[in-house]
């Protein structure tokens, strides 16, 4: 309950936009085929390059004349799907190896935390994703691995840093002393007690990961079409952009949106949830 | 201070040799026969045994496997990265051309978030109200701001709209220098303001934290001035976090001109390495991103010993 209450402390008006459009976006990616008005692929050359308004086509159409508000939806489907699988395994490796190199030291610390982790982080991370895709071509599940073990590091790090600071505290000994095995005090003990910075960074690395994802999807390099992703949409768009800027700017404004919302419901997340916060004043 | 410096750029050396290895094994550890994979385009197409052999001798992996990591570690080391599978042009020398085009575009970005962001930040801090909450507001959209949307939306209205800018494309300083500058302003810019959004918040954070210190209030109750305190000693404090903020954001933009020069059209290191990857091209590939994570590693370095500079309680 005191977490709940301290959550929607840290609800300002914006985070609850923010919310309710992330909600919405779950919603989104859950119900696209539904929500969808028109099918993303159909193209109707006659009413190409609409702008939007009231009307069949409420976001205008492309220049094959496809519903850009189906496309939207479809491409926030793949691009979620993308961002929330990557974000899961990167939480997944990266708690796991942060929790054992900060609970074992020694050996098990340099492997994982200098060695991988560190390694890891001498690349922007764009560049190593481009080295996947030269390597296995395009495509969803391409993205969503490499983007995975990417992003791992942070959560490595983060759960590495609250394992060294609880190891040594009375209930992990306690623990210890009934005889717990190890695998229990990593999971049933110390996994709780860190889980509140690693939900944090989760918001913040959904937004992360469609960033990245939509880059690359721009550079035609992520998502392979016909499949609508906004990144693609973007591109397509710079082509239009001093006639129709319409075909450009809808996705691109989608694109803001839900980097900034997942990021501001971080920052709720952060304010709620960490007490060791100082960002108010 | 000197042995400082001479173990930050050991651990450096040491972080290169292990980013070699992991490229070097990138190429081996992915499931299936390199070769077929590079030339496969994903569509199960037959690939002729005699493509499939040139590419294993162009990369050397009929070579035992030590043999093979012996050579590419000499030749990254010595500058030599292969030739490109696509005009057999040397790669170093197709990276030394593009080079310095892109550290250019990165270099004028980076000088553009810091001249702006510092100030920001500290402003933001020092005043409080709402002016510390718009720029919480706008820093948020700023850091949000993917660089290919708002690119374009710098040519939209700069270029096509008001005519003040090209709208991409590149010039020679030596034959053209007006319109070289030119050129470079729309890309520096919209590389920039997410790099001035996180600037300005880390110092923000930075400035926030120096003023409730108690010597603060010492230096306060001494009679110093509030402007002088906050000149002469909160800022100076507060630079240390934010350089390495910088240094870590620099890598970052880095990997953003990847977006960017494709967005202005501009031949830079990153268009090419799109082209590559696009191409499958992995000599170019592998080249391009062993120099970007080296020149990322050493920026690290630099900024260490910076670090060194500012904070003396640092350099144990």
């Amino acid at each position: 309950m005191r977490v709940l209450t301290r959550l929607r402390h840290a609800l300002s008006p914006l985070r609850a936009v923010a919310l309710a459009y992330v909600g919405l976006m779950l919603l989104v990616l859950l119900l696209a085929p539904v929500i969808s008005p028109h099918d993303p692929l159909t193209q109707d050359v006659a009413n190409r390059l609409q702008s939007p308004g009231l009307g069949t086509h409420l976001l205008g159409t492309d220049e094959l004349g496809r519903d850009i508000l189906s496309r939207v939806v479809h491409g926030a489907r793949v691009e979620l799907l993308i961002a929330l699988g990557a974000t899961l395994l990167a939480m997944v490796l990266g708690t796991l190896l942060g929790l054992l190199g900060g609970y074992f030291g020694g050996l098990v610390e340099v492997l994982t935390m200098r060695v991988l982790v560190d390694v890891l982080l001498a690349f922007p991370p764009i560049i190593l994703v481009l080295l996947a895709v030269t390597l296995r071509g395009p495509g969803t599940a391409t993205l969503i691995v490499a983007m995975g073990v990417l992003f791992a590091p942070t959560f490595a790090r983060i759960a590495y840093g609250q394992v060294i600071s609880v190891k040594r505290l009375e209930y992990v000994e306690a623990a210890t002393a009934f005889g717990a095995p190890t695998r229990t005090r990593l999971l049933g003990v110390i996994l709780p007690n860190i889980s509140a910075p690693l939900i944090v960074q989760v918001s913040l690395t959904i937004a992360t990961a469609i960033l990245l994802e939509s880059g690359l999807s721009y550079l035609g390099l992520g998502v392979v079409p016909p499949t609508p992703s906004w990144g693609s949409m973007v591109a397509q768009g710079q082509r239009y952009l001093s006639s129709d800027p319409h075909v450009l700017l809808v996705p691109g404004a989608f694109v803001v949106l839900t980097i900034l919302a997942f990021g501001l419901v971080g920052d709720a997340l952060r304010s709620g949830l960490d007490p060791k916060s100082r960002n108010q004043r | 201070m000197f042995s400082y410096v001479l173990r930050r750029i050991g651990v450096g050396a040491g972080l290169v040799l292990l980013v070699l290895t992991l490229i070097f094994l990138a190429l081996h550890l992915v499931p299936g026969d390199p070769a077929m994979l590079l030339l496969s385009q994903g569509d199960g197409a037959s690939v002729t045994p005699e493509a499939v052999a040139r590419v294993r001798t162009q990369l050397g992996l009929d070579e035992p496997l030590l043999t093979q990591y012996w050579q590419f570690l000499s030749g990254a080391l010595t500058g030599d990265l292969g030739e490109s599978f696509r005009n057999q042009q040397a790669v170093s020398e197709a990276i030394g051309e593009r080079l310095p085009r892109t550290l250019e575009l990165v270099g004028l970005a980076t000088l553009i978030a810091v001249v702006v962001g510092v100030p920001w930040g500290a402003l933001a801090a020092r005043k409080g109200g709402w002016f510390d909450s718009l720029t919480s507001v706008l820093t948020s959209i700023g850091v949000a701001l993917p660089v290919f949307v708002f690119g374009s939306v710098l040519i939209l209205v700069f270029a096509l709209n008001l005519g003040w800018l090209p709208a991409g494309g590149f010039a020679e300083w030596g034959e053209d220098p007006g319109r070289h500058a030119q050129v470079l302003v729309l890309p520096a810019i919209a590389l920039a303001v997410g790099f001035a959004s996180t600037v300005a918040r880390m110092t923000r954070s930075a400035v926030l934290e120096m003023l409730h210190q108690d010597w603060v209030r010492t230096a306060r109750s001494l009679g110093l001035s509030r402007r002088a305190v906050f000149r002469r000693y909160v800022l100076r404090n507060s630079l240390t976090p934010v350089v390495t903020t910088v240094g870590i954001g620099v890598g970052t933009l880095l990997g953003s001109t990847v977006l960017v020069e494709r967005v202005f059209n501009y031949p830079g290191l990153s268009s090419l390495l799109v082209e590559a990857v696009t191409a499958r091209d992995y000599p170019v590939v592998q080249g391009i991103v062993i120099t970007i994570a080296v020149l990322f590693v050493s920026i690290n370095i630099l900024v260490d010993v910076l670090y060194g500079v500012l904070d003396p309680r640092v350099r144990r």
